[in-house]
């Protein structure tokens, strides 16, 4: 009592200034300056050398001389002042850096490169209004374009996801809502089928539908084999959607007196509808980019065509391969448009992927 | 006699289930079918090839000469490369992610490895021959030049020579290798950045009030702790690698011989074999095609499957999804 009372009497002492709470991991200007030095260090001696000694065998080589010698004069820096554990962790600092700088450069080297090679096409307003039919490979760029290539992509995708999209999500309801003895066979035979390489759906559809069946290679002919790839994926990722619905949401459901299927359709795929939009979106993104599938089933027109049923029919990835295949240097250029178009495609459905994976955190 | 507790089920109920059912039995029809043809498929060309399918290395269908051999150490090889360089990769930046990275990029780059696993192969294939293969020759010339006498290294040249012959160093299994190593980091990089999140938070906590690094958290706890998922994350990129095609097909070109001299150009995967000789094919070289591709499907389902069987038996994989 008394202490209490002496503590409420006392004069307000100065609150303490600190604000944030300490840090745990200090770096102080010694570390930073055995960094830089040993960066600038290695830097130096590797150009001496590397020039001189290794006959300068390329930029890769060079990165890769230069870090060596940069671990190696960065420990001994170190170690002169700290124990070995504090070394150890200081240089696995750096090489995790330099990993994630490598993958970061890889992946942002691949997009630059591709719209900046791109570009030579892409300013052609013709490239996106017109077809190749009557344009040679060798032509300008100011003529020809790759309308009939977007159209057969967007077509064969539409079609493959209108198809594989109740498919899949049907089979993931039966897999997770349904259930019974056939849940177990069919989650195991759609865990395989992830597994097929997609050249293999194409070779399939070729020898059942085109050489067996005689249909003609058409974008029909690729959407089948899109689909074939797309509903294991679909199926799979859809399940998970599917089961991070609450249990509690259901049996809520049920204790209100709704009906199975009331309970899925109005309760479990709403809750579910942004990682059953990721699934599809996901689904749609690999089935723009396969290339392997349209190579084999649909055969390259160079002319717009609408009608996925009769006619060979372009799109990006195999327009892309055959132009490549050509060699000619305006060809490749057309390549590497189709190709920015082809990635600027996939980057729009990545932010809408990430915009609902955003929404999803908000309101749950 | 008690009235009955369960009522059965509704008509709505019923047609739900029903359809329901039928769909996933149609999918696991079509899915299987798809398999089982792919397998009875390759009766003919097995009976008519017997073993010698796996030990002939040519593929000329006009000389009834028809193996895969190489075209099998081609697809090992290139898969190989491309998990020797993107394990350590992939590991190396999911460690970044979850226990160095500062908070604020930490969502950027999980973002960054979910759009590298949505670009499409046909472009790595373009940034690999056109953007790599350049750079990558002089690594693969300076390998030759010092480690030559390894056969693995060794490239029928003179590495030496003043004017070295660029060719015999493009469009080789290790070149095919790094692009299809872009595709495999995404896959196995996702698995892994989920499984280390889910270390326990209390044995990191523990490591780190007995005064460990944060390298040292991660080697006691978080490894040890997502063993089944860096294996199982692995393999699946494996299976990846393995069925690639597009990248492949733009990189390599075509060597039916079994070599291991990985830096020389020209190679061959079954994959890239298909997608080149699917087009003027006659019946029984179609169907010898589909068993090289059964051959390849039989691989990927026994990679992935005991991918899955890893992650599942491991103290991490009580709950992952992959």
């Amino acid at each position: 009592m008394t202490t209490l009372h002496s503590v409420e009497n006392r004069p307000a002492l100065p609150q303490p200034r600190r604000r944030s709470p300490r840090k745990l991991r200090l770096f102080t200007a010694d570390d930073w300056f055995s960094v830089i030095g040993a960066v600038v260090s290695s830097l130096a001696l590797v150009e001496i050398g590397y020039e001189h000694m290794l006959d300068g065998s390329g930029t890769l080589g060079f990165l890769v001389c230069w870090y060596v010698v940069f671990l190696v004069l960065y420990g001994g820096i170190i170690s002169l002042t700290n124990p070995r554990h504090i070394v150890l962790e200081r240089l696995v600092t750096s090489t995790l850096y330099v990993a994630a700088a490598v993958v970061i450069v890889a992946l942002g080297s691949t997009v630059i490169y591709t719209f900046a090679k791109g570009w030579t096409a892409l300013v052609h307003s013709n490239f996106f209004t017109h077809d190749m039919s009557a344009v040679a490979p060798t032509a300008p760029l100011n003529e020809g374009g790759i309308l009939h290539a977007i159209v057969g992509t967007v077509i064969e995708v539409g079609i493959a996801v209108a198809v594989s999209l109740p498919l899949g999500v049907g089979t993931a309801v039966y897999m997770s809502e349904v259930g019974g003895r056939g849940a177990r066979p069919v989650r195991t035979v759609v865990e395989a089928m992830t597994a097929l390489p997609e050249i293999l759906a194409g070779l399939f559809v070729y020898v059942t539908l085109i050489v067996g069946f005689g249909l003609p290679k058409s974008g029909l002919a690729a959407s089948a084999a899109m689909a074939v790839t797309m509903v294991p994926i679909i199926a799979r990722a859809s399940e998970v959607a599917l089961r991070v619905v609450p249990a509690g949401l259901r049996e809520a459901s049920n204790a209100l007196g709704a009906s199975h299927w009331k309970t899925v359709r109005t309760v479990v795929l709403p809750t579910a509808r942004a990682g059953l939009a990721t699934a599809a979106i996901l689904a749609i993104a690999r089935g723009i980019g396969e290339t392997a599938v349209v190579l084999i089933t649909s055969g390259a027109s160079s002319f717009l065509t609408f009608n996925p049923t009769e006619n060979p029919m372009n799109s990006l990835p195999l327009f892309i391969y055959t132009a490549y295949v050509t060699g000619e240097p305006t060809a490749i250029a057309r390549a590497f448009g189709a190709a920015s178009v082809l990635l600027a495609m996939v980057l729009v459905l990545f932010v809408t992927t990430r915009i609902l994976a955003r929404s999803k955190a908000v309101t749950r | 006699m008690p009235r009955p507790l369960s009522p059965g089920l509704q008509a709505s109920d019923r047609i739900f289930h029903g359809t329901a059912t039928v769909i996933g039995m149609s999918v696991l029809a079509i899915t299987g079918a798809i398999g089982a043809f792919l397998g009875y498929q390759s009766i003919p060309t097995l009976h008519h090839y017997g073993l010698s399918f796996f030990t002939q290395s040519n593929w000329q269908p006009e000389l009834n000469k028809i193996g895969i051999a190489a075209v099998l150490v081609g697809t090992v090889e290139v898969a190989l490369i491309a998990m020797v360089v993107s394990f350590p990769l992939a590991i190396m930046f999911a460690l970044f992610i979850t226990d160095y990275a500062p908070k604020r990029i930490k969502s950027w780059l999980v973002s960054a490895v979910d759009l590298m696993a949505a670009v499409p192969s046909i472009i790595y294939g373009l940034w690999g021959f056109f953007l790599l293969q350049p750079h990558a020759i002089d690594l693969a010339r300076w390998l030759s030049q010092h480690f030559g006498w390894f056969p693995l290294f060794h490239v029928d040249t003179d590495a030496n020579a003043a004017v070295w012959q660029q060719s015999r160093y493009t469009s080789s299994a290790f070149i095919a290798g790094l692009a299809v190593s872009m595709m495999a980091i995404p896959l196995a990089c996702a698995v892994m950045r989920a499984v280390f999140d889910q270390a326990p938070l209390g044995e990191r906590e523990a490591a780190m009030a007995l005064g460990g690094t944060r390298f040292g958290v991660a080697r006691i706890v978080v490894l040890p702790f997502a063993r089944g998922g860096i294996i199982g994350g692995t393999m699946l990129s494996l299976g990846r690698a393995l069925g690639e095609t597009a990248a492949v097909l733009i990189i390599i070109s075509p060597a039916y011989l079994i070599k291991i001299r990985i830096l020389e150009a020209g190679t061959q995967t079954i994959s890239a074999l298909i997608a080149g000789n699917f087009g003027n094919a006659t019946k029984s070289q179609l169907s010898a095609l589909l068993t090289a591709g059964f051959v390849l499907f039989v691989i990927t389902l026994v990679v992935n499957t005991a991918a899955a069987l890893f992650v599942r038996r491991s103290r991490s994989g009580a709950s992952t999804e992959i």
